[in-house]
């Protein structure tokens, strides 16, 4: 076994180790200057990219990897933790990694001036580990500490401009929220571990029998990780948090919510994905009913989101609830995905769901980094205060239009490949579902062509005649997401082959999953 | 009848505390509601690790004449409950810190008049 074998074998354990000691020595290293600590925190990231990297690359060759914590052999049963990476998982994985990357970047310049910048990085180094746990974890309470981590991460990052009330009441609103939504996970967990004796996603998965308990577990799960991802009834704390946190953090935040997303996935295709086909009463099969009520709850969520982006006046804010109708397309692919579940274009559906995770946080992500900017040369929110900054910021202006076009799904942009396949697919199940979608995928083109307008077109304001382009470090990250935008956008199949397909493929074959563990011990 | 006392206490202290989370108006008892729904959990996974009659699940001070395994109570679920009770209380304090610059920041702790983001 040569050295790559043993860093590939070791990598899931050094995913998190290295961020997580990272954050920690992150107040120790800001003692020495500020220049240091920006570069510390790249080093930090580009170590663990690197093993997300070799990771993926051994993944998607060789399918599903373990790595144990604690015993390796089944005399001491339960003392010991999984992680275990799939193509699904290591998807997720790259994602948090290119939005951290991003947002690190983009918080060179962006926080320069704030102060307790030593305790930003911590935070956000946390967070990244939280998210990368969450995503990694083949152990379901370990899938809870990560996922409280994260609650207190990003409150501590959404309140960060402590001295704006606002702040301060958005993460109030999102701890609650998160408190409460992670006591019930909580619950679940122990419903489970009374009833299986187990907390290792793929043995509870191995012997799950779907009693009364188990509808009761699923419900929650499900409710509770579709709130922290920002489906409608419980999406009031999303464009509040996403709005009033500094921008430069929203995107890792934003990998946060996606991890949800992520749960809610491999709780129904994974942890229930023997019982999907089980009939309930009126012989109606348990994937249609959970796929036509995740449906339902993700068509609401698209007409909120896009109706209340119509009407909101503040610039992150707006954005906000755009990211909520996006969280509305993905859970529209994974329901169609799991309500026809076994025919072709339920595959397709999938692949363009998993495909949109990718373009959406690239997209909302890249309307965020431009709002930013506006707010960092303005320092105003409110889109009746700002008007004419295309003069002044041309390439700023430039990566707006990219980000508008490519969030409402215009060609050549990647977020037309993705709801293109969402449309095709959800239209052969049923045409309504697919013309509210396009529908309000116009919709929100309409609203964000009026941002561009106010924003930066109309007459020049005599307060912002000497405005200059943002910094340098904010355009280098819009412009590595726009780039991926347009190269997601020209060329989609080299992602779905690569990227997309494992992963769905991944969620389909759950004996794989449950295989690994229980039989390649 | 009496073996489910504890489990009728779980469901009671996770109702008190969504109530006091849902209709009161005060930020602190918002927070001892998310706390006594917290206690509940924590109960309800100690409950689940019980044995009757069984001793502590130390393994290196076992008292003379216990059965291993069967005459101690599971160790997983307590050291889940430590684990949660360690994250309760940093949410805690994050909660309460939050609280209380809010309340410098707006003078009250009524939520009622906490809705500066309401648009």
């Amino acid at each position: 076994m040569n050295n790559i074998d043993v860093l590939i074998e070791q990598s899931p354990a050094l995913i998190i180790a290295i961020p997580l000691l990272g954050a920690f020595l992150m107040p120790l290293v800001s003692r020495i200057n500020s220049t240091v600590r920006n570069i510390f925190g790249l080093l930090v990231l580009c170590l663990t990219g690197f093993f997300v990297g070799m990771l993926a690359s051994d993944v998607l060759a060789n399918g599903p990897r373990l790595y144990i914590f604690g015993a390796k052999d089944l005399a001491v049963p339960m003392v010991r933790i999984l992680f275990e990476v799939d193509s699904m998982s290591i998807f997720m994985a790259l994602i948090t990694m290119v939005l951290a990357f991003i947002a690190m970047i983009y918080s060179w310049s962006f926080m320069k001036d704030h102060d307790g910048l030593d305790k930003y990085y911590t935070l956000v180094l946390l967070l990244i580990t939280s998210t990368l746990g969450m995503e990694l974890t083949g152990d379901i309470f370990n899938f809870f500490v990560f996922l409280e981590i994260s609650c207190i991460a990003s409150c501590a990052l959404i309140a960060f401009w402590i001295s704006e009330g606002e702040a301060l009441e958005a993460a109030f609103k999102y701890i609650v929220v998160s408190a409460i939504g992670a006591l019930f996970v909580l619950f679940a967990i122990g419903m489970l571990y009374a009833q299986y004796n187990a907390l290792n996603i793929a043995t509870l998965a191995n012997v799950l029998k779907y009693t009364f308990l188990d509808k009761i577990i699923l419900v929650l799960l499900v409710v509770v990780l579709g709130m922290k991802a920002g489906l409608v009834p419980m999406h009031m704390w999303l464009p509040d948090s996403y709005g009033r946190a500094p921008p430069s953090v929203t995107l890792i935040i934003m990998g946060a919510t996606l991890a949800s997303f992520y749960g809610v996935v491999r709780v129904i295709f994974t942890l229930y994905g023997n019982v999907l086909s089980t009939t309930m009463r009126f012989s109606i099969p348990l994937n249609v009913l959970v796929g036509w009520i995740l449906i339902t709850l993700a068509i609401i969520s698209i007409i909120v989101g896009v109706a209340m982006a119509l009407i909101q006046s503040d610039l992150m804010r707006l954005i906000g609830f755009s990211a909520v109708a996006e969280v509305g397309y993905m859970f529209l692919a994974i329901g169609a995905g799991i309500a026809a579940l076994g025919t072709p274009y339920a595959t397709t559906a999938l692949h363009g769901g998993i495909l949109h995770l990718l373009n959406d946080a690239l997209d909302i992500g890249l309307l965020f980094l431009v709002a930013g900017a506006v707010y960092y040369v303005t320092k105003k929110r409110s889109l009746d205060d700002i008007s004419g900054l295309a003069r002044n910021m041309k390439y700023t202006t430039v990566f707006f239009i990219i980000g508008l076009l490519a969030v409402a799904g215009m060609p050549p942009l990647n977020g037309f490949a993705s709801k293109f396949l969402i449309y095709e697919s959800v239209y052969q199940l049923n045409p309504i579902l697919s013309i509210v979608a396009i529908l309000c995928s116009i919709l929100m083109l309409a609203v964000f062509v009026k941002v561009f307008y106010a924003v930066f077109m109309g007459p020049e304001l005599p307060a912002f005649k000497n405005v200059t382009e943002a910094p340098k470090s904010m355009l280098l990250a819009m412009g590595l997401v726009a780039a991926l935008a347009i190269f997601i956008g020209l060329f989609p199949n080299l992602v779905i082959d690569a990227l997309v397909k494992p992963a769905a493929d991944a969620l389909l074959n759950h004996a794989q999953y449950i295989g690994t563990v229980v039989g390649g011990i | 009848m009496i073996e489910y006392i504890p489990f009728i206490a779980v469901v009671t202290m996770i109702f008190i505390g969504l109530y006091a989370v849902l209709f009161r108006r005060n930020l602190i008892k918002i927070v001892i509601g998310i706390t006594i729904i917290e206690s509940g959990v924590n109960l309800f996974l100690i409950i689940l690790g019980y044995r009757e009659g069984g001793v502590a699940p130390i393994f290196t001070s076992l008292p003379a004449g216990t059965t291993y395994p069967a005459g101690m109570v599971l160790p997983v679920p307590q050291a889940l409950t430590l684990t949660s009770i360690v994250i309760g209380v940093a949410v805690l304090a994050l909660m309460l810190s939050l609280v209380m610059h809010i309340y410098r920041k707006y003078g009250t702790l009524d939520v009622r008049k906490i809705r500066r983001l309401k648009e």
